[in-house]
């Protein structure tokens, strides 16, 4: 049997599996809630294992090995950016979170703001952001499963398109967590069993092989990059500032803490995933390195110029072809499984924040919302297979950066403050929002990542052969205090102040919100009438 | 009455009080450290080359501080959820105090 058809059953069977868990799914996703939140059904462990599955995506799981094998210490940024932007959204967002929000994360910002236009930008960014990151996933799903099966890109596009609007339509988000659960579990036995094998020819130390590394590649490989000149260092700042504020900002995770009962719950879910991730990264240099020294960097860079096919190269190489099909077939739901994550997290935005609450001022039924909620994630995916198509020449690395520059600027500002700044008024949110939104994607459109310059340097995608106008390839040291910046002045010169905007029914009082962002209270005559004092009551 | 009295009141609890100042007292200087030593590390690698001494074999400083990283995660963690168990009692406690003010409260209204 030849290596492309063993790939093809593997990549079969892994489809069969997840629309066998969408059919099991489709009869519990009967509503609004279950389709946006699976009900808020899931526990702890599933959701923190979902959570990982959402955060070990295919930039993750090619990308920073990939990175690592090719560029050494500079991939692994990415892995310790990834993971510490874990403790902002632990200790400063997910239980405010948790406690204000309903199905999305304009509903939270809406807890607060009264009015249609918070609601609208932050639906808006929320589609701006996962619409980047889905092209992203789309872009780097058509290139493997080109490479690996030889189909052509926009083919490729397509199967994974249809697949995803299948799971969202039939399944909703409890097919998408259960398919996250399950690409986890698989992901993480593929990457354990690949590192097992690479240490095994170090005698299982680390250490031999780091020094492998440096006898065979070089120290250069093990250290960061010397700095060379003010612009490249700033973009090493600039980009951790994205990497670890990012996450705390993307809708598709922030989601993830609505799915579950309690705040409780929502903890414990980032305990394990925070376990499975830091586990999983640390495995990363141990891949990337594995590439570097079995496959070699001229093999790698020769299969894909950012290193996208280090992990199945490795797997081909040590493992065999059966090895390579696994954890190309992995590699393929995994794209799967988070794209069709972002589908829940657009079109939740679009049709819960823009269609019920916003055209239909809250009034649509829980049959029309049920209806427009399946509709728009139609929409949303042809619309994402669409602009994949066209962007076949961009850069993955560069959208998913840019998804990530675009959260940090545009939706961390406005969730700290709104959670944390008494004074924040309507229009210092939505100044906030579209200033971080604008000028992330405008630094991005005049930086050397579209404005590839009049000579472009060696292994860069020429684009438009213009020199750039802003030196960064990350934003985020600029447009994230942009956006705070917005978030304060709009607040200071627009608007009537919090405490008018109040008395006008526009804006809940802080009070309000600081006791529900702090206790996860909803109701309050409730939580008062049921709370059971421990001394008889006093008035009889 | 406004609906405001009632979250005030729960804001005015002794126990949602103290939630906030044992929240406060962990969570802004647990922020504060690990920003600083989160971006030591890009600051340290990006400006200098301090980090490229070699510690362990071929494992540089770089690395080391890198996986350093990875500890202070899972040690900052374990760390806020113990404390945030500690303050789900807290909470029940203010909805009891809030309740009983309730009582009191809507007594003397009304007197």
């Amino acid at each position: 049997m030849s290596d492309k058809a063993i790939a093809i059953i593997f990549f079969v069977l892994i489809i069969a599996l997840t629309l066998g868990i969408t059919a099991w799914a489709s009869r519990r996703n009967k509503d609004t809630a279950h389709h946006y939140v699976a009900g808020g059904e899931i526990k702890g462990w599933q959701n923190g294992l979902a959570i990982a599955g959402d955060y070990l995506s295919a930039a993750s799981f090619l990308g920073i090995a990939g990175a690592i094998a090719l560029t050494g210490f500079a991939g692994f940024y990415l892995s310790i950016g990834f993971l510490v932007a874990y403790l902002v959204v632990l200790l400063l967002v997910a239980e405010p979170m948790r406690n204000l929000g309903k199905y999305t994360f304009a509903d939270m910002l809406a807890s607060r703001f009264n009015t249609s236009s918070v609601r609208s930008v932050a639906a808006l960014s929320t589609i701006a952001i996962s619409m980047f990151y889905m092209i992203a996933q789309l872009n780097g799903a058509g290139a493997l499963i080109g490479l690996l099966l030889g189909f052509p890109y926009a083919l490729s596009v397509i199967i994974i398109g249809v697949l995803m609007t299948v799971y969202i339509v039939a399944g909703g988000m409890v097919a998408t967590t259960w398919i996250q659960i399950v690409k986890a579990v698989l992901l993480i036995a593929g990457s354990v069993t690949l590192s097992i094998i690479v240490l095994s020819n170090f005698s299982f130390n680390p250490l031999a092989l780091f020094a492998a590394v440096e006898s065979e590649v070089g120290n250069e490989a093990l250290i960061p990059p010397p700095p060379s000149s003010l612009a490249a260092s700033l973009d090493v700042i600039s980009l951790n500032i994205a990497l670890v504020l990012g996450t705390a900002g993307l809708p598709h995770i922030l989601i993830r803490f609505l799915t579950v009962p309690d705040a409780k719950t929502a903890r414990s879910s980032i305990v394990t995933a925070t376990w499975i991730i830091g586990g999983f990264y640390l495995l990363t240099p141990i891949l990337g390195y594995g590439a570097t020294l079995f496959v070699g960097r001229d093999a790698i860079a020769k299969a894909n110029p950012a290193g996208n096919l280090a992990a199945p190269q490795l797997a081909n190489e040590l493992g065999g072809p059966i090895f390579f099909a696994f954890v190309s077939a992995v590699a393929f739901a995994t794209i799967v499984a988070v794209v069709a994550g972002l589908v829940v997290a657009a079109s939740s935005a679009f049709a819960h924040d823009f269609y019920t609450n916003v055209i239909r001022h809250g009034e649509a039924t829980e049959q029309e919302q049920f209806r427009a909620a399946r509709y728009t994630a139609v929409g949303i995916s042809v619309a994402a297979i669409i602009l994949a198509l066209f962007a076949q020449s961009f850069n993955v690395a560069f959208l998913v950066a840019l998804a990530f520059a675009v959260a940090a600027s545009a939706n961390v500002p406005v969730i700290l403050l709104t959670i944390f700044w008494k004074k924040f008024n309507t229009i210092g949110a939505v100044t906030g929002i579209l200033v971080g939104l604008i000028s992330s994607v405008v630094l991005v459109l005049i930086s050397p990542n579209v404005l590839t310059g009049v000579s472009p340097a060696e292994g860069v995608t020429p684009l438009i052969s213009v020199d750039p106008l802003f030196p960064l390839k990350s934003p985020a040291l600029i447009s994230v205090p942009l956006g705070f910046l917005g978030c304060y002045l709009g607040t200071v010169l627009g608007g009537r102040g919090a405490e008018r905007e109040r008395e006008q029914g526009l804006q809940t009082s802080y009070d309000e919100i600081r006791v529900r962002a702090n206790t996860g209270f909803s109701n309050i005559e409730r939580e008062i009438r049921t709370a059971t004092p421990e001394s008889e009551p006093r008035t009889t | 009455m406004d609906r405001n009295d009632e979250w005030v009141r729960v804001e005015r609890t002794e126990a949602f009080k103290e939630l906030i100042r044992s929240k406060r007292a962990f969570i802004i200087p647990a922020t504060i450290f690990f920003f600083v030593f989160y971006f030591g590390l890009p600051f340290l690698a990006a400006f200098t080359t301090v980090l490229d001494v070699k510690v362990l074999g071929s494992l540089n400083l770089a690395y080391l501080y890198a996986f350093a990283q990875f500890a202070m995660t899972w040690i900052l963690m374990h760390l806020y959820v113990s404390r945030a168990n500690k303050w789900d009692d807290l909470v029940d406690r203010a909805r009891r105090e809030a309740s009983e003010a309730t009582d009191h409260v809507g007594e003397g209204r009304r007197a």
